[in-house]
């Protein structure tokens, strides 16, 4: 396993050097979305209007923080659940997505997309919200405010601490259940 | 007839939502511990140690352990010798969990299911009321997170499955499930009642601490029986492989109807919060 310190925009060459299992240490700016803006970027999307940020190069966080309280930058913001966002992954990294950052399985459907279009998945600890943000040394809300955790943020993250679970080469770094140790059919 | 102000469980429920939301409970610390102790993966030991890394920044910055603060679920026991003077008992917790959310800086995460809109305070709270004898005021609060609930399931089973349609049950669930709803988890089970009674009785074995031993010896050792098989799947912490894939598995067993197996499985992440306070 290697570990490789990246800033975005990522580039071809930063994604295709990356296998599963990998540490990556992640600076510069990425963008927090998740299921509501989501929706909102495919309806600016299917209306042909520009999006609030350039998705060439980039690394959007499923992430929804808690509130920042006086003297930080954020509050708690670890990874939501990426499943739900697999309907999205796939069109975004057509369009020039390099990576999605979460926690949990992704479809085939993304995989595929991420082999075809050099992308990677990366998995940052579920649940560890407090330690997570001390990466994150700005937020700003860039789009849909009224979304609240929700919103569209522009997040100066330095060495963001990450493990590639899917690489564009069809690796994946999750543990297949051993359903026979357990006695299930 | 003992009298208790509203404006005492405000307050008692919002230092609850917040100390809930930011101090890991000792008995959920502890098993993370020695899970930590157990596993030999360097990957699942690192997890691990961030966890504990973090369950100690949430403590001295006051930031919640977790962004997702989860919706506000709380087990209240009225005593038959309590009365509460100053407003209304479901009022006074959701004007507490609004104070304690909003003081707290939690993140309020409840929203109307069809339209998305967050209603904006974290409120309504989930609130299952019991009447207990005694001039007390019980209140159980859990901030239930979403990524772990969305893995959870009821199920009728057909009374013939019995024990073996159980425990294929829950654990294909937990196999299913895999790395999303933030392993090692706690899994509550309720067995019995009816299809929403079950669900509740899941919830409610939530509630318990980990270290704790079900009073009924055979239930006790079922509970055993599925963790040491849960643990079996090797998803690990994470789902990054490992010996701990549940930190606890917790069983509630009550009677249904004769045509029925009830059977509903609460999926809880490592982030088990969980608060008390006895009024």
């Amino acid at each position: 396993m290697a570990e490789y310190k990246l800033t975005t925009p990522l580039t071809d060459d930063d994604i295709v050097k990356l296998k599963a299992g990998d540490v990556v240490f992640l600076s510069g700016i990425i963008y927090s979305a998740r299921d509501a803006a989501h929706k909102k970027l495919f309806e600016l999307l299917d209306a042909g209007k520009e999006l609030p940020f350039d998705l060439a190069g980039s690394a959007i966080y499923y992430v929804g923080p808690s509130p920042a309280p006086p003297g930080r930058p954020i509050g708690a913001a670890g990874p939501t659940t990426s499943y739900r966002m697999d309907t999205y992954a796939p069109r975004l990294h057509a369009l020039g997505m390099k990576a999605s950052i979460g926690k949990g399985k992704r479809s085939d459907e993304v995989k595929a997309a991420m082999k075809e279009h050099t992308g990677v998945y990366f998995g940052a600890t579920g649940g560890a919200g407090a330690l997570l943000s001390n990466s994150i040394t700005k937020s700003t809300v860039i789009a849909f405010d009224e979304l609240g955790p929700e919103a569209v943020r522009e997040m100066h993250v330095e060495d963001f601490p990450l493990l590639v679970i899917n690489d564009s080469h069809g690796g994946e770094l999750y543990a297949v259940p051993d359903r026979e140790a357990a006695g299930i059919k | 007839m003992r009298t208790i102000q509203t404006s005492q469980i405000v307050d008692a429920v919002a230092a609850m939502c917040i100390k809930g939301n930011t101090e890991l409970p000792a008995d959920v610390r502890a098993r993370l511990e020695q899970a930590m102790a157990e596993e030999t993966a360097p990957s699942a030991k690192e997890v691990l140690r961030q966890l504990l890394e973090n369950a100690d920044l949430a403590m001295n910055t006051k930031l919640p352990l977790c962004q997702d603060c989860g919706l506000a679920v709380f087990f209240v026991e009225v005593g038959d010798d309590v009365r509460i003077e100053g407003g209304n008992l479901r009022d006074a917790i959701n004007d507490g969990v609004r104070k304690g959310y909003g003081e707290g800086f939690l993140r309020k995460s409840a929203c109307d299911p069809l339209t998305r809109a967050n209603t904006g305070d974290g409120t309504p709270a989930i609130i299952h009321f019991d009447f207990v004898p005694g001039d007390k005021l019980k209140l159980v609060y859990m901030a239930k997170g979403g990524g772990s609930e969305n893995m959870s399931r009821v199920t009728m089973l057909a009374p013939a499955q019995g024990w073996e349609g159980i425990k294929q049950f829950v654990i294909n669930r937990v196999a299913e499930a895999g790395p999303n709803p933030c392993p090692p988890t706690v899994i509550g089970i309720g067995i019995g009642g009816t299809f929403d009674h079950a669900a509740k009785i899941a919830k409610k074995s939530l509630m318990r601490r980990l270290d704790d031993t079900h009073p009924d010896p055979d239930i006790a050792a079922k509970e055993k029986e599925l963790e040491e098989a849960i643990n079996r799947l090797g998803i690990g912490p994470m789902g990054l492989g490992g010996k701990t894939t549940t930190l606890s598995v917790k069983m509630t067993v009550e009677p249904c109807h004769l045509a029925s197996l009830p059977l509903a499985v609460n999926v809880q992440c490592h982030s088990q919060r969980h608060e008390e306070v006895i009024l």
